[in-house]
């Protein structure tokens, strides 16, 4: 157990373009300050990326992203080594092939290691690789450092990245994986959260319109049957839209104009078609 | 004192070790709960839970804990006051005894003990003695508080904290009730079998570098396939009559595992109550096919998942001629069709919608004899997912496995 003082880690409070709840701005200042990487589950279009990109805003650290797919293996995180790339210089080229070091390209948990400031670490979307994945990053973002097997240099974390995960939960995360982490569910928000969510994106709506959409919005995520309700990112693009057009509040009340950006599922376009209210 | 609160947290459930409560214990010392119920509620739920899953059980923990507290002792106020507004003393302040064993052991033997402490307070609590608030003899003051006696920056964030915990807001996370399309996907993800199959195309870099010193350096490319997914699985429906209050839930599970594209091969076939010798490629019995085509067309590799109440009257899976529909008349008993089936496949589960207490209707007993029998709620799922996944082995032991999933 370490002792400390005051306090002197930087503390997250949302900026100007993202609102957070208390418990998210705990969460997250939980997680600078004990050096855990935050990992953030919530429905899409609640904003988990995002966070990772306000949070580097408000401290004004440098922001890396690290996008998983499918195919992404954890020691690509650390580093690649172009051994095709040395093949063909060797073969073919006339390029200095005895220093390995110009094949060594530093990975995005490499690259947030060896910043010379603290960065913020995005992990995105982490249950999209093969369900190891995670695990086999356990022991890097343990020790904050790696060897590069191929030259024997060592990396070590000049600053100890603040490291947001975020998964969406298509598989379970490992065990030993959720130990380390400090976990937030972001929740959707409630009416009145949300109201403040727009009026960031939309500062110049009156708020008896904000009021007339949130309305349509929170009867279309309501609705029985609906199978992709519409999320926060979804509502911000359709009073954009909305915006775009005019505004014409009276076609609210015959339909809902620009569903399309609202729902994104055929049937539930279907669903609506008739006329909701 | 407050390890209290762990034993609650685990006693319900949660996976709550060593480890959380010294990282709980390090944030409350950097004073990162502000000073504050709610603060401590925030910043110990994202510590100790592991997924929204856990929100409910932490916050049934959080509130009979805190509860009692606030019932039972109004004097030790101003303990509590002082502690929320020195979380550092708090820390230094730890039960010396625990610190000293802390220094002294090593973790395995730490876990035992915490393990030990945890019986104990079972034994005591069921003693009727509650440990909240009793006689105010620790040291970090969790002992009570009067109603509005915490005042943080003018907002009563006891009762707020409070509030939260006792609305179990997040009681639809939790994995034993719900079960939405979603859901039933991630489960079956995990259904699958890496193999690498067909073209070769990617890079086998080992073996290329292999090959090529082997070569003395000469070059020489060795491609290898990629890896697939080789999972092949069979879903058998009952719909109809008894199966039509589940239909919804049914129907999730056909939409999930029909879009789940991750499997090699995907069939499915409905039959009515027991499969007999037709079953259907559609929930309006049209389109037959027999059991002994479809047998014929799938290997024993592919899983098998039957999904039914598996009630229905004895003479219907007992007797020739039991089958509900007249126009089908069935020359041997379902049973044996069943039988067939489980037979055939080297790996399959029977999915049941109704509730496990249910199970000991005598038609559903005969067939839990030839199958694993799950619920159909995430965790049955996940549990029949794995049973139809672990290990090489035959259908034994695809039971011995899922034994636990189905024993109530």
């Amino acid at each position: 157990m370490r002792h400390r003082g005051e306090t002197s880690f930087v503390r997250f409070q949302g900026t100007a373009n993202y609102i957070t709840s208390p418990a998210l701005e705990d969460a997250v200042n939980v997680s600078l300050a004990l050096g855990r990487p935050l990992l953030l589950k919530g429905e899409p279009g609640t904003g988990k990326t995002l966070l990772a990109s306000s949070v580097a805003d408000a401290l004004a650290m440098p922001l890396i992203r690290w996008h998983i797919k499918s195919t992404t293996i954890a020691a690509d995180g650390l580093y690649v080594y172009d051994t095709v790339q040395r093949l063909h210089d060797s073969r073919f080229g006339d390029a200095d092939v005895s220093d390995i070091r110009r094949y060594i390209k530093l990975g995005p948990l490499g690259r947030s290691f060896a910043s010379d400031e603290q960065v913020v670490l995005l992990i995105d979307e982490v249950d999209k690789a093969d369900i190891e994945f995670p695990n086999d990053l356990l022991n890097e973002l343990d020790t904050m450092e790696f060897t590069v097997t191929e030259t024997g240099d060592e990396i070590r974390a000049k600053h100890r990245p603040f490291v947001v995960i975020t998964s969406n939960n298509e598989k379970e995360l490992p065990d030993a994986f959720l130990r380390r982490c400090v976990f937030h569910y972001i929740e959707f928000p409630d009416a009145g959260l949300m109201r403040r969510i727009v009026a960031v994106h939309h500062p110049d709506l009156a708020s008896k319109v904000i009021d007339q959409c949130m309305d349509v919005f929170y009867k279309l995520r309501s609705l029985n049957g609906i199978r992709k309700k519409p999320s926060t990112s979804e509502l911000i693009d359709w009073i954009a839209a909305l915006k775009r057009s005019g505004m014409d509040l009276k076609r609210l009340k015959k339909g809902i104009p620009f569903a399309g950006t609202l729902l994104k599922q055929e049937q539930d376009l279907d669903l609506i078609a008739g006329g909701l209210f | 004192m407050f390890v209290d609160f762990f034993y609650e947290l685990r006693n319900r459930g949660l996976k709550v070790g060593l480890n959380e409560w010294l990282a709980l214990m390090e944030a409350l010392g950097l004073g990162l709960h502000r000073s504050s119920l709610t603060g401590f509620y925030n910043v110990a739920r994202s510590i100790l839970a592991r997924s929204e899953a856990d929100f409910d059980a932490f916050d049934q923990a959080f509130s009979s804990f805190f509860k009692g507290i606030e019932i039972e002792s109004a004097d030790l106020t101003k303990e509590l006051l002082d502690w929320l507004e020195n979380p550092a003393s708090w820390v230094e302040d730890l039960d010396p005894e625990m610190l000293r064993r802390i220094e002294e052991m090593d973790l395995d033997e730490l876990r035992r003990l915490f393990e030990e402490r945890l019986k104990e307070q079972d034994a005591r609590h069921d003693g009727g003695n509650r440990w909240v608030g009793t006689g105010g003899t620790s040291p970090f003051g969790w002992g009570g508080r009067r109603r509005g006696g915490v005042r943080v920056a003018g907002r009563g964030m006891w009762g707020s904290a409070m509030q939260v915990a006792g609305a179990r807001l997040y009681r639809e996370y939790r994995k034993d009730v719900v079960l939405d399309v979603r859901q039933i996907q991630v489960a079956l993800r995990k259904l699958r079998e890496l193999t690498r199959e067909g073209a070769r195309e990617e890079l086998d870099v080992d073996a290329t570098i292999d090959q090529t010193c082997r070569n003395a350096g000469e070059l020489e490319l060795v491609w290898r396939a990629r890896r697939k997914n080789a999972v092949k699985v069979l879903l058998l429906m009952d719909v109809g009559g008894s199966m039509n209050p589940h239909a919804r839930l049914v129907s999730r599970l056909f939409t999930a595992a029909s879009k789940s594209n991750h499997f090699k091969d995907f069939q499915y076939y409905y039959f009515h109550n027991c499969v007999y010798d037709t079953l259907y490629e559609t929930a309006r019995f049209s389109d037959p096919i027999s059991l002994g085509d479809l047998l014929g067309a799938t290997t024993k590799d592919y899983k098998l998942v039957l999904v039914g109440d598996a009630r229905m009257h004895p003479v219907e899976l007992f007797r020739p001629g039991g089958a509900i529909h007249y126009w089908e008349w069935n020359p041997r008993p379902g049973i044996d069709s069943l039988s067939e089936l489980a037979h055939h496949f080297r790996r399959s589960v029977w999915l049941n919608p109704t509730m496990p207490s249910l199970w000991g209707h005598i038609t559903v007993k005969a067939v839990r004899s030839l199958f694993t029998m799950f619920p159909l709620t995430l965790e049955g799922l996940e549990d029949a997912v794995q049973a139809l996944v672990a290990g090489p082995g035959d259908l034994r032991a695809g039971k011995a496995v899922s034994a636990k999933g189905s024993a109530f």
